[in-house]
This record gives C-alpha cells, structure tokens and sequence, in this order.
C-alpha cells in the first residue's frame, strides 16, 4: 500500500465538501458518531437529506460563516492505497492557502458545477495546480444529475478544458463527470452515463502511478543534521542525516559536496540500525563518507558529474503570502532545503494574472496572494535546481524576520 | 545489507516514518531547547520510536516530559520507564498535584484533570525553557485538528490561534519564535489510527497492556465504562463488575473509558478498529464530550 496526497479546489457550492464527504463515508473514513452528528444537523437544519458537507468543516468560526478558509487536511484509506487530501478554499482571496495545498500533493482535483461550465475560478485553480507542478490532474465535472447526465454538456467542458490545459504545464489530464450527490462515478462507474468510458474517481485515483513523478536521476541529499553519537560502541561513527530529494543513492558512489567541493565516497547507507543498498526520495536515512571531510547542515551531497551550481542571484515565481506588499529591496530571511540565509528582492518583473495568465509587468509590488516573477540575491549561496526539475531543491519560503512569519512561497526557474 | 525496494516506491509506513523522521532531525537541529510530551500513549510511543530512529545511534538529543495526573494506570508509568531506561533519555515529570500545592492550577473540584494538565504543562515548559515541544496529535483525530500546522506557533501564553497559523509548505518549516513563546511540534500529523497501529505492529515495540484485551473491575458512568478505583468512587447507583476490556486512548483514568474487547493482539486490535463504528475520543474521553467544539476550546488554551 502506497500513499497519494492530493489537492482539491472548487468554488463555494460547487460540490467539493459533498465530494470529500462522500469518499470519506464510502471508504469508511467516517464513523457512526460523526455520521449521526451530522444527520442531526442536517435535520435541525431542516434538509431533507443528510449534508455530507458538514462532515469536513472546521474550526468553529468557519462552521459559523459556513466557509472553509484554510488548508483542511484529510485522511482515507482503501485497500490500495492511503490518500491525504489537502482540502483548500476557492475563492481568490485565498490564492496562498491553495498554493499551500499543491505544494505537496501529487494530484489536484478541480470541481466545476455542470450546470455553469467552466469559470474564472475553475481555471485559476488549474494554473495554480500546473505553477505548483502538481503532475496530475482531475477535473471533475461534478453535478451531471442536474443536466440530465447529458454528454454534450461534458463534451462542452471537455474541450474547453482541453484547450486551455495546452497553455499550462499539465502532463497527466483526466476529465471525469460525477455526482458527488447521487455517487454517480464517485466509486463506482454510472449508470446513468454509459458514454462515458473513463474510469470512476476513485478507480483513478487508486491507480495514478505517481512513484515516477520523483526525480530518481540527479542525486540530491540536503544535509539536516550531524549524527556523532560518541559513544564507546560507535567510537568514531559521524553519520549525515537527510531526506533524499533527488536520485538514488548507493554505497560506493562517487560524491560531490557542496558548497565545499569537496569529493569523497559514500561508504554507507544507514536506515536506523541496518545498512540499506539504496536511497532515494522521499527516504530519510544517513549517509557515511569514506573521507573525513567536513560536512555540515546546509551542505548538499551530489555526483561529481550532476551537481547544482551554487548561486546567488535567484529568478523565482513568488506567491505572496501576507497583508504588506512585497517590494522590490525589501529584505528577507529565506530557507531553501535545509539552507537559511537573507535575501534581498531586487526585482518584481512581472505579475501573474492567475485568471488570464496575462503578465502585469507595469506593477512593481505582489500584494496578498499575488503570485509573480521576482530576481532575489541571497547572502548564502543557494544549492538549488529549477523548480520545474526537483520540487524540492526548487522551493524556498520566505520569512518576515522581525515577525517570524512565513511571508511567500518561490519556485525558481533559473539560478546564475 | 538490507535489498530497498526494486521499484523506488515506499510504503504509506515507510513514507510516514521518513516524513516525521525528517521533523524530528529539523527541531533538533534548529531549535534551542526542544522536549518531547509523553503521555505514554500509543502516539506517544510511536513519536518516541520515531525519534529513536532519527538520531540513531546517537541518543535522542532532547529530554522527554511527562504530565502527571496523579491518576495515571500504574501500566502506562511502567510502560514509559521502560522506554526511558531502554533510550537513556532524560525524564522530566511535572505533576498536576505539585502544582495545584504550588498554586500553578486551580483545583476547584469540578475541573477534570485532563484539563489541569494544560496550567501544569504550559508551566513546566516556561520554567526549563523549551522552545520546541513534540505532541503526539493526528490531524485524523478531530475535526479543530485537521488545520492544524506541524509547527504550530504558540504566544507566550502558550496559546494557539487558528486564524494566525503560519502557511507551510513543501517541506520547508519555519520554526521562528521570539522570546517567551514555543513551537508545538506534530510530527504524527499525516497518520491514522490505523497506521499507528500497524507501524506498533511492524516495529514490534511496546505499548502498555491496557490496550489488550484484558479481564477489569469496571462501573458504567455516562454511558462509558471507568475502571475502579480509589481516585474514583462510584457514586450511588452504580455497581461494579468485571469485565473483558481493553482501553483505546489511556489518559487521567477517571475519565478514561474502556471498551468491552476481547482484541488481544495488534491485528486482533486493527480489525476491530476497522470495524469500529465509533470514534476513539467519542468513545471514550469523557472531556471531550461535552460540546463538539470543546477540543478547540483546550487547543486554544495550550491544551496538547
Ligand atoms: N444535485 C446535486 N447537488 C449537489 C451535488 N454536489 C453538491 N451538491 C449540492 O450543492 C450544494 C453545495 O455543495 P457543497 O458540497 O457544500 O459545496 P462546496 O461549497 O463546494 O463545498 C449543496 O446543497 C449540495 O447538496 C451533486 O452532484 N448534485
């Protein structure tokens, strides 16, 4: 059993609580409890049906504004897999709480009401999701109960959706109609749609193969942390620890650590107390060195041949996350892998209308969830590659250093 | 040597265990002062595994603390200092008793001890000074949780503000804080129940007896069965029996209700969960019953 994270998004009422409700119960995420409390309030409420929607919403001021507005994290399992769903609101003042969302998912859902076709929204969310490199994507056509299940209403989205997909990064597409409602393809296929050939949404997500989505060519270890037990029994042990983003690691290979240059031999590949042949992402393990030389946090392991090129001048999509704008020579902490340093912004470019992909270059500011291309110069040397390579060593956040906040979240495209 | 997987996939486990290893390496290596909460709970023990596993074979780098209730199951203190001596780590206990004496908390004999837990514990981490502090919480667990961040940033009341949580992203945590306030840490956020029960199951580590189904004195109270006891009077009405139970959260054992079971052994414990119709603190943690919101009520106020 493996583990799939995906995003979801979706205007308010287009379906996407009645969705997660729905793949919640029928996996049976959901328990008696929690179902009776929610048939209660249906009742109170004076529906005739029991609100699945009720069944993931949050905090106690959300469940008052009837609302989600933050990232909602959410867990199912079925014999296959286990799925965590990063549940994230639509509206456009919410940019950075789906920005969060995608950062770590493999797959984006994006719901469309039927009835309405796609929308400025439905479209945003699916540049998010490509800017994020989520690799996979589903749009699911969601109450097709409501037009009759007709095809031609699919077929309509269908290739809008198509066409607008080409200008994005989108390598894996799959348009799915249901009906959160009913369960219409939900789990099962419909039988109200025997046009549609496709599989359910929960078939696909099931059996998305996303293993391959890593990077398992360029090996990349961000050193976290000096294990030196010193200790009688592992006199001399002097053990990296590190999550692998990139690469499969192997006893024997030749390494390159940077920011030194220094080369040496991995000479063993430790996962607890057992010696492990190979690493790659997302595994945590320590790694030994044949030479003594001097690695610590923040350095990074990689092959003679197939290093990133430590720079200081960053060109990144920015997405901003707080209620000041960013400008440009502002100053910022940033961290990068298990990097931090400063960073000084010297330039805004351009900014992204993520509705229309038009790029604003006359504002020279990124106001709250506005998402932009910005040249950075940083105080340490990033160890980095594009984001459109490694996810990992292509992110960064930055950090307001007077309040502690996380303020922006940046993907780079080019480092010199 | 041990042969990885042919095919470069990781199990949900493995992936699970290397995303809390990741945090557990993170706080150590970032923070000043961090310690890890033992309840001696099964959460708890996994995160101490976890921990075992990030620094091994150096020690774990940080001390672990433990509230006491004063009504504790004798079996979960057994459990914990077996896992200390095992680890050689530092145990630091703060008891609710030593602080209702000192004047820290209130003991008004209406508050439940889960909830004098909260006065203790913010108390004992402001006098050591931790920074950083481990909980063992799931996003799976309730529904004020599921928003939740890894690191989540506590004032230096010790408070939790949801509308004020920090955006975390890929795997990049910002663990800032200024003087005077902590970093709640979770780094058993992403699993379930289930996947805690099958990694105890897989790791073959120890978890306290209480969990396994086992013959106890036990009275009906509200709907829920409590164990007998001297901390526990029964009132009029109720009459003790034993029974065939078993515990699934272990906590102040007032309030702590056990489960009719006769799940013996992990997988005998992971079908029964699988069929399980009820939630594990709907079932059985008698403060978290009395409103739907009361679970964001004590996270607010530094509540674990
Ligand atoms: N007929 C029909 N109604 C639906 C369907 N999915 C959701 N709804 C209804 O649409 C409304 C909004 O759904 P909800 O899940 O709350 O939307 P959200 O705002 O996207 O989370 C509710 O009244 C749902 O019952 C569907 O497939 N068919």
């Amino acid at each position: 059993m493996d583990l799939l994270r995906f995003a979801t998004a979706g205007s308010v009422d287009d379906g996407k609580s009645t969705l997660i409700g729905r793949l919640l119960l029928d996996s049976k995420a959901i328990f008696e409890d929690q179902l009776e409390a929610v048939e209660t309030t249906s009742k109170s409420r004076g529906y005739d049906y029991t609100d699945l929607a009720l069944l993931t919403d949050g905090l106690r001021s959300e469940r008052e504004q009837g609302i989600t507005i933050d990232v909602a994290y959410r867990y199912f399992a079925t014999p296959t897999r286990k799925f965590i769903i990063a549940d994230t609101p639509g509206h456009v003042q919410y940019t950075r709480n789906m920005v969060t969302g995608a950062s770590t998912a493999d797959l984006g859902l994006v719901l469309v009401d039927a009835r309405q076709g796609l929308t400025e929204q439905s479209r945003r969310h699916a540049v998010i999701l490509s800017l994020l490199r989520v690799p996979h994507l589903v749009l699911a056509v969601n109450k097709m109960d409501l037009v009759d299940y007709d095809q031609a209403v699919y077929d309509r989205i269908h290739e809008e959706f198509t066409a607008f997909a080409t200008k994005l990064n989108i390598p894996d597409l799959e348009i799915i109609p249901i009906s959160a409602l009913k369960g219409d393809n939900v789990v099962t296929r419909s039988e109200h749609m025997p046009w549609y050939d496709g599989s359910s949404l929960m078939h696909h997500l099931e059996h998305v193969h996303v293993a391959s989505d890593r990077d398992l060519v360029d090996a990349r270890f961000p050193v976290q942390y000096v294990v030196r037990p010193k200790s009688d029994e592992f006199h001399d042990y002097r053990g990296y620890a590190g999550q692998v983003a990139g690469g499969v690691l192997k006893p024997g290979d030749d390494v390159l650590v940077l920011p030194s240059g220094m080369t040496s031999k991995i000479a063993g590949i430790d996962l607890f107390d057992k010696e492990i042949t190979e690493a790659y992402p997302p595994m945590s393990v320590t790694v030994r060195l044949e030479d003594d030389v001097d690695v610590s946090r923040g350095d990074m392991i990689c092959r003679p041949q197939n290093a990133p090129k430590p720079s200081q001048d960053i060109d990144a999509m920015i997405c901003w996350m707080t209620n000041e704008p960013l400008k440009p020579r502002q100053k910022l902490a940033i961290k990068h892998t298990t990097r931090t340093g400063r960073a000084l912004i010297k330039d805004i470019q351009y900014r992204l209308d993520v509705n229309s992909l038009h790029r604003d270059q006359d504002t020279k500011e990124l106001a709250l969830n506005e998402i932009g291309r910005v040249q950075l110069r940083t105080t340490v040397p990033l160890l980095c590659d594009p984001y459109s390579k490694n996810r990992t060593t292509g992110s960064f956040i930055l950090i307001d250093e007077a309040t502690g906040v996380t303020v922006g979240a940046g993907m780079i495209n080019n480092a010199s | 040597m041990t042969e990885t997987h042919a095919d470069y996939r990781l199990s949900q486990l493995d992936e699970l265990e290397a995303e809390s290893i990741h945090i557990f390496r993170e706080v150590a290596a970032e923070f000043e002062k961090p310690v890890l909460m033992f309840s001696g709970g099964k959460d708890s023990i996994v995160m101490m595994r976890l921990a075992e596993k990030a620094f091994y074979p150096a020690k774990i780098p940080f001390p672990v603390l433990q509230v006491d209730t004063g009504y504790d199951f004798p079996e979960v203190l057994e459990t914990r200092d077996n896992w200390v001596n095992r680890l050689g780590v530092r145990l630091i206990v703060a008891s609710v008793e030593d602080a209702i004496k000192n004047g820290v908390v209130v003991d008004d004999g209406k508050t439940s001890r889960n909830r004098l837990q909260i006065g203790t514990l913010l108390n004992a981490i402001e006098e050591e000074g931790f920074t950083a502090a481990f909980g063992g919480g799931r996003r799976d667990e309730e529904k004020a949780r599921a928003k939740e961040r890894v690191y989540s940033h506590r004032d230096d009341f010790g408070q939790w503000d949801p509308k004020m949580q920090r955006p975390e992203l890929w795997s990049l945590y910002n663990g800032r804080i200024h003087g005077g306030e902590h970093m709640r840490i979770f780094p058993l956020s992403n699993w379930t129940e289930l996947d805690i029960w099958h990694y105890i199951g897989r790791e073959g580590i120890e978890i306290p007896n209480i969990y396994f189904s086992h013959r106890r004195r036990v009275f009906e109270r509200d709907g829920m069965l409590l164990s007998e006891s001297e901390h526990n009077p029964t009132k009029s009405g109720e009459t003790v029996e034993e029974r065939t139970v078993r515990f699934r959260t272990v906590g102040d054992l007032t309030l702590t209700g056990c489960v009719e079971s006769e799940a013996a052994t992990i997988p005998e414990i992971i079908d029964e969960i699988a069929i399980a119709r009820v939630t594990e603190r709907g079932a059985t943690r008698g403060d978290d019953r009395f409103s739907e919101a009361a679970m964001e009520d004590r996270k607010r106020e530094g509540y674990f």
